[in-house]
């Protein structure tokens, strides 16, 4: 199946708002799909996050072909920069798998398929010698896997050096979340947790705060070993907020220092099972009598328009001179026929 | 959001704040821990104590007590009060003397101290010379004899601790005037006791250690007589009269001595073992009693048959042909007697005899025939048996108040009649606003029932739950069983038993309407009982069900103990709480939760397993309702039954100690006190402790999960009327929150009470809510349409609340020990939040709703809910913004067994044990606040220069 229609190019959006036009305008809202695109070398590169989202609209040129498979049924083989001089074609690939003969290769997941299991956050705010790091327990059922300890560390102060107590990490265990991030180590002094100071507080007392904010931790440590740290210079780059050690690619992780005193909420929601029913969210009681339902909706009803689709029954192939056209395939064998219905988008 | 919610600083809230809360730790209830001396003021009527731990507390009539303390935290050794005066000295283990004073402020007499002073001797000399042994407060008020180990008796000047050292009774003296044959040299060593002579305050008996006792001259610096006793002495005792004296020795002898001006070295008139002929105990302290009609009576403490009875701690009252050996539950501190002191009485005619044992005090009316035992007002014994549990019920009707009293003075029928006889000082605080009653659950099964009201807690009723079950308890282990003939004549008194035959009896959680007088009981074997206060005693069946909480779960194996053994058939039960139904949880694990709902006739419990309701009305089991993770293999096998094991034989290894152990004799000196060493152990202990806490402890960071142990643990169960389905129609529902942050809802159908027998009770689960967090739900609670919590069963109808608002919307509070959330009803959606544990690391331990009234106005008062956190502070939260208003220390963050003890009244009081037998009473409120206030009159100095003073007769007057 094709659908071709447009996108402004200065405003795209957010990966998971043009994913979901992608199910919307294919009329599969519960399927999961691979997103792919052919880029100017004709490589068919992946689409799953803000950044090649990004990356592919403004390759546009000034048609974007987007391709779009099945989760179940993809062909991870299809994707990768290689696809060219393996001199296969790729669409033969994507349109005819049966006809690729290809040994089976090594299955690795795709981009999307990993989350963020750490970041470092805060460099620009931090003094060089500390570092924040946040560890995303959520989703996962690795364990923090380390172990905090008291201890005590020389602090510089007006009489001179002086000892004070303070909390260190004192193991981690192997294969556990702390330790495959390799951001903390072994007799990091812990400094804060989710923003709040450690001095003062009882090795008790900060395990309770570290277990109590266990499902979204930032630790603020001074690394034992100091000849690691982000160097502030390097801030040119322009990847000032990400970790040049995060060890899997992760987007960015939009963490204010403000942020961190835990209103992050979205990965605290309590569930509740009704009458025996299925288990739910509970949803945060609206401050006005509006349901939570119809907030959602005026807020994408707000941001489609941001992106420049208008609620009109045609596709405006030349919509203007900032738009991007696309193009789109669907592998379904159910929708088999060439449609476009142009839906109302309004989702 | 809640960024503006927060107490900010709103001028007139905080006004508010001011006039509503404030923290005073008001009073100590209960029995001091580990009592180390005693004293007695005939003329203030006053008593004293002091402990280990430097603590020196004073007590009178009822309501009428005071409390000093030593900063030096050393023991108090002895006490003495100075004859006819508000004050007194006491002797610390540091050999230290402290004078306290009781003097009047602003209405109320407060006890101050007043002048410290350790006696000093020459340079060079050993600290032996002047380590204090023996204190006489002398009747002249001026001056302090002290007896020393170097056998010197030091004279101090009062109140000014000046050493009149040209007044030193030096061994030396008093060597050079007793003939040398009879003593040598170190006859003078140590001097155990120094006496004024009753009738002439210039002579005083000094009692040297190895036997030699002479009667000193103070006006002419000469020995008058000299006695030579054979045994190492003790004790003495001067007859009223003077014309005799008594001494009591190591072997477990005692020696009548007369003193006359004719023979100045006489011979004992008696000297007896009255435990003889196998060698006997020590006996440390004697009184000789004179009466009206001639036979005295002897007062003795030891002197056992050592091989046989060396382990009893008793007193011996021997009085013409009665003869009884008072054997004590725990280690005699020490004992006076109180007697006629009137000085021109002709006899003492003692009337009571007030001991002071290591765990308790014990009265006994030497008056009445039998010598019946005294019920005190106050020092009560809170641990007679270890306490397991409490519960605190404000405002209690008058009706079950007067009948709970009814059946507690059933039990107390051969306990004495006597008027407390420490009547000293008048309580002139204000009457307790409210009756208020505490009940503890303690081990033995057992549960009494305090009078709360007042500074004096006391025992009003004791119920026991043994008598439902069968134990391996032996019967026949009366202490009182002992034949006429039984030698010695032993009989126990005292209440202090701490050795549970059956820990499966311990009392869990207590649950008291006091409007319909419905309780439940459960305890550690899963046993739940239902009562109802019944006037006379009756005997009945007690109807059984069993709740299997394991219900569909197949294949597992509970390890732990098994469930306690029922009687069959009618049980009789004495007047009181009598139990007609036991619900028996299976596996018979320790109930953790139970919630009494007496207008819908139902009682809701739960375990390590699970939780069930049952209708008490139709002994029918409503539902049970499993929360067990299926891999949660720990809480199924009973993971405590290891852990009790060895508890058990701990308690049995100490029970051999307790048998085998040879008092320990009251020693002093720098060698071989006893006291010093427990202390010095205790220093090392401490000195381990912190060093323990130097050495890298770990801490794991794990976040909680599903799989975790003990998730199923039951924390919390609610009842409430609202709206749990839609929020048109309310209805009964239970609420129950779990260790692993899981809330349970079930809508309850109860049949109205014209078809409650007819019709069954039926319940369906309406809601399940989990935390994220995990966090155990340690409180529940329903807020009504203003945001009130909503009353408790009962209490609308007794017109004491106003009805519930059912017509704005409710909302649901649940307290985890990590953060308190508010979600809407009955649509649950989440409104609001405070998060505890992850902003300041403390975790919630103990939550009660309590009503704070304002000081400034009367009519004003709000709900707060009162929070003890693992810290040991306590924070006052409001409701149902959930703002912190104020937050206070309370208990040390060490003190675990402090912090598990709180328990919070509703309105704003609170309790903990401070040691095993004491509970700290402490206030949040300006409003209700109760600690003593008295006075102690200081009746006119007057010129007697007798040991023995006649009271101050407005005291007397003053019995309350």
């Amino acid at each position: 199946e094709f659908r071709r229609f447009s996108l402004e190019r200065s405003k795209p959006g957010k990966f998971e708002e043009f994913y979901g036009l992608l199910q919307h305008v294919h009329k599969i809202p519960n399927v999961d799909v691979l997103v792919g695109y052919t880029d100017i070398h004709g490589d068919l590169l992946p689409i799953n996050n803000d950044d090649n989202y990004h990356k592919a609209v403004s390759t546009a040129n000034p048609l974007l072909r987007i391709f779009i498979q099945r989760k179940e049924d993809a062909d991870y083989s299809a994707f990768g920069t290689d696809t060219m001089t393996r001199k296969k074609n790729v669409l033969s690939n994507v349109l005819r798998p049966d006809n690729h003969k290809k040994k089976p290769h090594i299955v690795i997941s795709m981009p999307q398929d990993f989350r963020p299991v750490s970041s470092i956050i805060d460099v620009d705010i931090l003094p060089e010698t500390h570092r924040r790091v946040r560890l995303y327990k959520y989703g996962t059922d690795k364990p923090l896997g380390f172990y905090i300890r008291d201890g005590s560390s020389v602090r510089v102060t007006p009489h001179g050096l002086e000892k004070v107590p303070g909390i260190f990490i004192s193991r981690l265990v192997p294969g556990g979340l702390a330790q495959s991030t390799g951001l903390l180590a072994v007799n990091d002094e812990v400094l804060e947790v989710n923003g709040i100071e450690v001095s003062g507080k009882s090795l008790d007392q900060v395990t309770d705060m570290m277990i109590a904010n266990s499902r979204n931790l930032i630790i603020t440590v001074r690394p034992a070993n100091q000849r690691n740290n982000v160097v502030r210079n390097s801030r040119t780059s322009g990847s000032s907020g990400q970790s040049t050690e995060s060890s899997l690619p992760s987007s960015t992780p939009n963490i204010l220092a403000n942020s961190l005193q835990g209103e992050e909420e979205s990965d605290e929601e309590d569930i509740i099972i009704e009458d025996s029913g299925e288990p739910q969210q509970i949803p945060k009681a609206a401050a006005t009598s509006e349901s939570l339902e119809s907030l959602t909706q005026i807020e994408l009803l707000h941001e489609s328009t941001q992106n420049g689709f208008l609620p009109s029954s045609e596709m405006n192939l030349n919509h203007s001179a900032g738009s991007v056209s696309m193009e789109y395939e669907v592998q379904d064998p159910d929708h088999k026929s060439l449609e476009e219905d142009g839906t109302i988008i309004t989702l | 959001m809640r960024r503006f919610l927060r107490p900010g600083h709103d001028p007139v809230r905080e006004r508010l704040k001011r006039d509503l809360f404030q923290f005073n730790k008001t009073v100590e209830h209960g029995f001091p821990h580990q009592p180390s001396a005693l004293g007695y003021s005939p003329f203030l009527r006053l008593m004293a104590i002091g402990t280990r731990s430097g603590a020196v507390k004073l007590y009178g009539a009822p309501g009428v007590e005071f409390m000093g303390l030593h900063e030096e935290n050393n023991t108090v050794m002895q006490i003495h009060f100075i004859p006819d005066q508000c004050q007194l000295v006491t002797l610390l283990d540091d050999n230290s003397l402290h004078l306290w004073s009781l003097r009047q402020h602003s209405g109320a007499s407060e006890l101050r101290e007043e002048h410290r002073f350790t006696l000093k001797g020459p340079p060079g000399s050993p600290p032996s010379a002047t380590q204090v042994t023996a204190v006489l407060a002398h009747s002249s008020r001026a001056v302090l004899y002290l007896g020393t180990e170097s056998g010197s008796v030091f004279v101090v000047e009062l109140p000014s601790f000046r050493v009149l050292e040209d007044r030193t009774i030096t061994s030396e003296a008093v060597l050079q005037r007793v003939p040398e044959d009879s003593c040598n040299r170190r006859s003078c060593e140590l001097v155990e006791a120094l006496r004024e002579h009753p009738k002439n305050p210039n002579q005083i008996l000094i009692g040297y250690s190895r036997g030699l006792i002479v009667l000193w001259d103070l006006q002419n610096s000469r020995a008058t007589h000299h006695f030579l006793g054979s045994q190492q002495l003790e004790n003495l005792y001067w007859q009223r009269d003077g014309s005799k004296f008594i001494s009591c020795h190591y072997d477990g002898s005692y020696t009548q001595w007369p003193v006359s001006s004719d023979n100045r070295q006489p011979d004992p008139l008696e000297n007896l073992v009255p435990y003889g002929p196998f060698p006997c105990k020590a006996i440390s302290k004697i009184y000789w009693q004179t009466t009206k009609n001639g036979l005295p009576y002897i007062i003795f403490q030891g002197g056992m048959p050592r091989a046989s009875y060396g382990d009893r701690h008793s007193i011996t009252v021997i009085h013409g042909s009665q003869q009884t050996a008072f054997d004590f539950t725990s280690r005699v501190i020490d004992f006076f007697i109180i007697f006629s002191s009137e000085p021109t009485a002709e006899s003492d005619d003692p009337s009571a005899m007030v001991v002071l044992a290591e765990e308790e005090l014990v009265v006994i009316d030497l008056q009445a025939a039998g010598w019946p035992a005294v019920p005190p007002p106050y020092l009560a014994s809170l641990h007679c048996s270890a306490i397991t549990c409490s519960h605190h019920v404000s405002n209690i009707p008058l009706k079950l108040w007067e009948r709970i009293i009814g059946a507690g003075s059933k039990q107390n029928t051969r306990s004495s009649s006597m008027a407390w006889p420490i009547d000293g000082g008048t309580n002139v605080a204000p009457d307790p606003p409210q009756r208020d009653l505490l009940l503890t659950g303690h081990e033995d099964g057992t549960v009494r029932f305090w009078d709360a009201s007042g500074v004096c807690l006391h025992l009003l009723y004791k119920l026991s739950t043994v008598r439902v079950f069968l134990t391996d308890a032996d019967p026949n282990d009366n202490m009182n069983t002992l034949g006429e003939d039984e030698w010695p004549p032993l009989r126990k008194v005292g209440t202090f038993d701490p050795y549970s035959d059956d820990p499966r009896l311990g009392i869990q959680k207590i649950y008291l309407c006091k409007y319909s007088g419905y309780l439940a009981v459960a305890g550690t074997a899963g046993q739940v009982l239902v009562m109802e206060l019944n006037d006379e005693d009756a005997e009945h069946v007690v109807d059984h069900a069993e709740a299997d909480l394991l219900q569909d779960q197949e294949g597992y194996r509970w390890k732990g103990h098994e469930k306690l053994k029922t009687r069959d058939g009618p049980v009789r039960f004495e007047a009181g709480f009598q139990p007609f139904v036991l619900i028996q949880c299976q596996p018979p694990a320790v109930v953790t939760s139970l919630a009494l709902h007496s207008e819908w006739k139902l009682v809701a419990f739960g375990t390590s397993h699970g939780f069930g309701l049952f209708d008490h009305q139709q002994k029918r089991l409503v539902f049970v309702k499993c929360t067990l993770h299926p891999s949660d293999q720990l809480a199924l096998e009973g993971p405590l039954s290891r852990v009790k094991s060895l508890k058990k034989s701990l308690r049995q290894s100490f029970r051999r100690i307790r048998r085998s152990r040879v008092s320990s004799r009251k020693r002093r000196g720098v060698g071989g006190n006893a006291s010093e060493v427990q202390e010095a152990n205790a220093k090392f202990d401490q000195d381990t402790l912190q060093e323990m806490e130097l050495a890298p402890v770990q801490r794991k960071i794990e976040a909680r999960s599903a799989e975790d142990s003990f998730t199923g643990f039951v924390r919390t169960l609610y009842f409430a009327d609202t709206f749990l389905r839609d929020s048109s129609r309310h209805c009964p529902s239970l609420w129950a929150g779990t260790n692993g942050g899981t809330v349970y809802a079930f809508c309850l159908r109860v049949p109205p009470a014209e078809r409650r027998m007819d019709e069954a009770v039926r319940a369906e689960q309406a809601k399940e809510i989990q935390l994220m967090h995990r966090a155990p739900v340690v409180g529940i609670l329903v807020l009504d349409g203003r945001g009130t919590p909503l009353p408790e069963p009962l209490e609308v109808a007794h017109d004491l609340s106003k009805s519930p608002d059912m017509q704005g919307s409710h909302q649901l509070l649940v307290v985890s020990e990590e953060q308190f959330k508010v979600f809407t009803l009955p649509k649950v959606s989440s409104k609001l939040k405070l998060k505890l544990t992850a902003l300041e690391g403390c975790r919630v331990r103990k939550v009660t709703v309590a009503n704070f009234g304002s000081c400034k106005s009367e009519d004003y008062s709000e709900n707060d809910l009162a929070v003890l956190t693992n810290l040991g502070d306590i924070q006052i939260i409001s409701l149902p913004f959930l703002k912190l208003q104020i937050r206070y220390p309370c208990i040390r963050k060490e003190d675990v067994s402090g912090i598990a003890s709180c328990v919070f009244t509703k309105y704003g009081q609170g309790f903990y044990l401070i040691s095993p037998s004491e509970f700290e009473r402490f206030s949040l409120s300006t409003k209700w606040l109760v600690e003593p206030r008295c006075v102690v009159g200081v009746p006119e100095a007057t010129s007697n220069n007798h040991l023995h003073n006649k009271p101050g007769t407005e005291n007397a007057a003053r019995r309350s």
